[in-house]
């Protein structure tokens, strides 16, 4: 008979997972008006930065529970590197162009960035594991589940009230949130629109490079992983509305939990589950579940 | 009134088309198969292009190559059909129907929302093929070579330059088509539209009608082109046909060439085969580098395209 427990322990796993990923993509979209579709190239960039030092660091006879850190600061290192070569390379040329000018273009840097990555890492795979046996396994409801499994939902959930806090209860939070609403007023204001963007754009990069490092561990690190990360986020985004932490953070738990559920009871609607519930979304509120509606200029 | 100027594009569009057959004499194989696998996506591109005139970008236009490809090899998995007349038809007309239903939905978005739910639904389709055990899963199935209205070529040989052929005469007439089309009334209002919709309707005409017809007939296109590339292929893969990578190439293809004229998702597409095929031999490793700079670098700098370079520098010559 179907268990709900590992469906649902699985779910939110996956739900964490999605979040973690989409949530940098939402944060740009949400500021910059930018779908970033090169945020598939940074979570790739992230695992394989992850995958690499956790590598080099345990081949040098370091000790395993270091090696979290060291996913830690991989993450933080690409995104703030790469991040701001993205935005003030090629993106800031194309603010006055239209919205899908600004998602071609960033097609175009996920194609480079493709080929950056295997020119840097090589084509072999990558298998950090150690991180993922070293936490153990944890009894739920007779069924053993690895504990890093729950790490991974504790980060999703500090990532998710971080941005809150962030948002909402701080200055800069407040001053972004006058960017989002009126990028002009908040020139006018005095606000440093410019610096504002490259600090957006930066964070949103080290989320992404954040859930690529800390996925490293579960899986094989291969050439390609961004490929399928980033349609799937395009639609928990979407589906959550575009520009929304929360609707991320219910557009992840719908997808994961649905996903998880289908794979048990119908395997062949899978992926269905994901595009066609993105397909719903779309044309019952085009702003998603959270996104504010725009004003339509038609 | 001005007497317009002579349209030679029908003469110029079948010198052309003779010119790409009679390549078949002095072409090796290999680059006939290529020629005319060019054309098949040139196809699509066409379909494209005219949506991007009314301002429209598919990032879900393998949803209809694969409906194609997919009707066409069904057709002769399931029904023995292997004429390739009518798997080509079937292809377009499946894509068409499909189009036809979805577009009462399409038509209703515009920008970054038209963009995502056409993704969205061609990843519906790819989550369908590779889930169906049926339909061979990721694997795809084999296309068996196509007769001609019960005509068996026999050899390769032929075979390629009979669908060279078949893949010539069809990108002719699409193309001479699109451009009847896009010289009509109805043709005009996509720039329109593009420009300002609500001018565009206060002219009376129906916007949502309009982009309702673009987006069949952009289907029908693609539908066409997908069962050729085929019957060119003969094996058809969810991956290869329907996967959204599919669809970004394409769209890479049509910013590349621009929607200035007919003629142009061809040279395009005929021109990206060529580099690919080179590229992926001498430098398998920056191939995808190389496709990424070239659009940032039309994106910022060309954005009418290749055409509007030459364009530009015949005006000026």
């Amino acid at each position: 008979m179907l268990d709900p427990v590992p469906i649902l322990v699985n779910g939110v796993t996956y739900a964490s997972w999605l979040f973690l990923v989409a949530a940098g993509l939402t944060l740009i979209y949400g500021v910059m008006n930018i779908l970033n579709v090169a945020h598939g190239s940074l979570y790739a960039l992230g695992a394989y930065a992850g995958a690499w030092s956790v590598g080099e660091w345990l081949a040098g006879g370091g000790a395993v529970y270091w090696t979290y850190a060291l996913l830690l600061a991989s993450a933080l290192a690409v995104g703030l590197v790469v991040g701001p070569l993205i935005e003030r390379g090629a993106l800031r040329w194309l603010y006055d162009r239209d919205e899908i000018v600004i998602v071609l273009a960033t097609f175009a840097l996920f194609l480079m960035l493709e080929d950056v990555i295997k020119l840097i890492f090589g084509v072999e795979s990558y298998l950090p594991w150690q991180p993922y046996t070293e936490l153990g396994f944890v009894d739920v409801g007779g069924i053993p589940f690895p504990v890093y499994d729950f790490c991974l939902v504790a980060l999703a959930a500090a990532v998710g009230g971080l941005a809150w806090f962030g948002l909402n209860r701080t200055r800069a939070g407040k001053l972004l949130q006058a960017v989002i609403h009126d990028r002009e007023l908040g020139r006018a204001l005095g606000i440093d629109v410019r610096l504002v963007f490259v600090v957006t754009f930066a964070i949103g990069a080290v989320l992404g490079a954040l859930g690529g490092a800390f996925t490293a561990p579960m899986i094989s690190v291969v050439p390609g992983i961004g490929v399928e990360v980033i349609v799937l986020a395009f639609a928990v985004v979407v589906i959550g509305g575009l520009g929304s932490i929360e609707g991320a953070a219910i557009g992840a738990l719908l997808v994961g939990v649905g996903r998880t559920a289908a794979v048990a009871v119908l395997p062949e609607l899978e992926l269905f589950v994901v595009y066609g519930v993105m397909a719903l979304v779309l044309i019952a509120r085009p702003e998603g579940l959270f996104g504010r509606a725009a004003a339509r200029r038609i | 009134m001005p007497a317009r100027p002579r349209d030679l594009t029908a003469a110029g569009l079948a010198a052309a088309a003779l010119a790409i057959v009679s390549a078949w004499w002095w072409l090796p194989g290999w680059a006939v198969n290529m020629l005319a696998l060019a054309l098949a996506n040139g196809l699509v591109v066409l379909g494209l292009a005219i949506q991007m005139r009314a301002g429209l970008v598919s990032f879900g236009q393998a949803l209809y190559y694969g409906l194609g490809a997919y009707a066409a090899a069904l057709l002769a998995r399931l029904a023995g059909v292997t004429d390739a007349f009518v798997m080509a038809a079937a292809g377009a007309a499946v894509a068409a129907a499909v189009a036809f239903a979805l577009g009462f939905l399409l038509s209703r978005y515009r920008g970054i929302f038209f963009a995502m739910l056409s993704l969205a639904f061609s990843m519906i389709l790819f989550g369908l093929l590779t889930n169906s055990a049926a339909l061979g899963s990721t694997d795809g199935f084999g296309v068996p070579a196509p007769t001609f209205a019960a005509f068996d070529p026999g050899d390769n040989a032929r075979l390629t330059l009979f669908l060279f052929a078949l893949v010539a005469a069809l990108a002719f007439a699409a193309a001479f088509s699109a451009h009847r089309y896009l010289e009509s009334t109805m043709g005009h209002i996509g720039e329109a539209i593009r420009e300002n919709e609500v001018r565009a309707e206060y002219l009376g005409a129906s916007v949502r009608r309009a982009i309702h017809l673009k987006y069949v007939l952009a289907a029908a296109l693609s539908g066409l082109g997908g069962a050729l590339t085929a019957l060119l292929i003969g094996h058809v893969t969810p991956e290869d046909f329907v996967y959204w990578t599919k669809s970004g190439e394409f769209v890479f293809v049509a910013i590349l060439s621009g929607t200035g004229h007919v003629a142009a998702p061809f040279v395009g597409s005929l021109l990206f085969e060529l580099v690919r095929s080179y590229a992926l031999q001498y430098a398998p490793d920056y191939w995808q580098m190389l496709l990424g700079g070239a659009l940032l670098a039309i994106i910022l700098f060309l954005p009418g395209g290749l055409w509007s370079a030459f364009r530009r520098a015949s005006r000026r010559g």
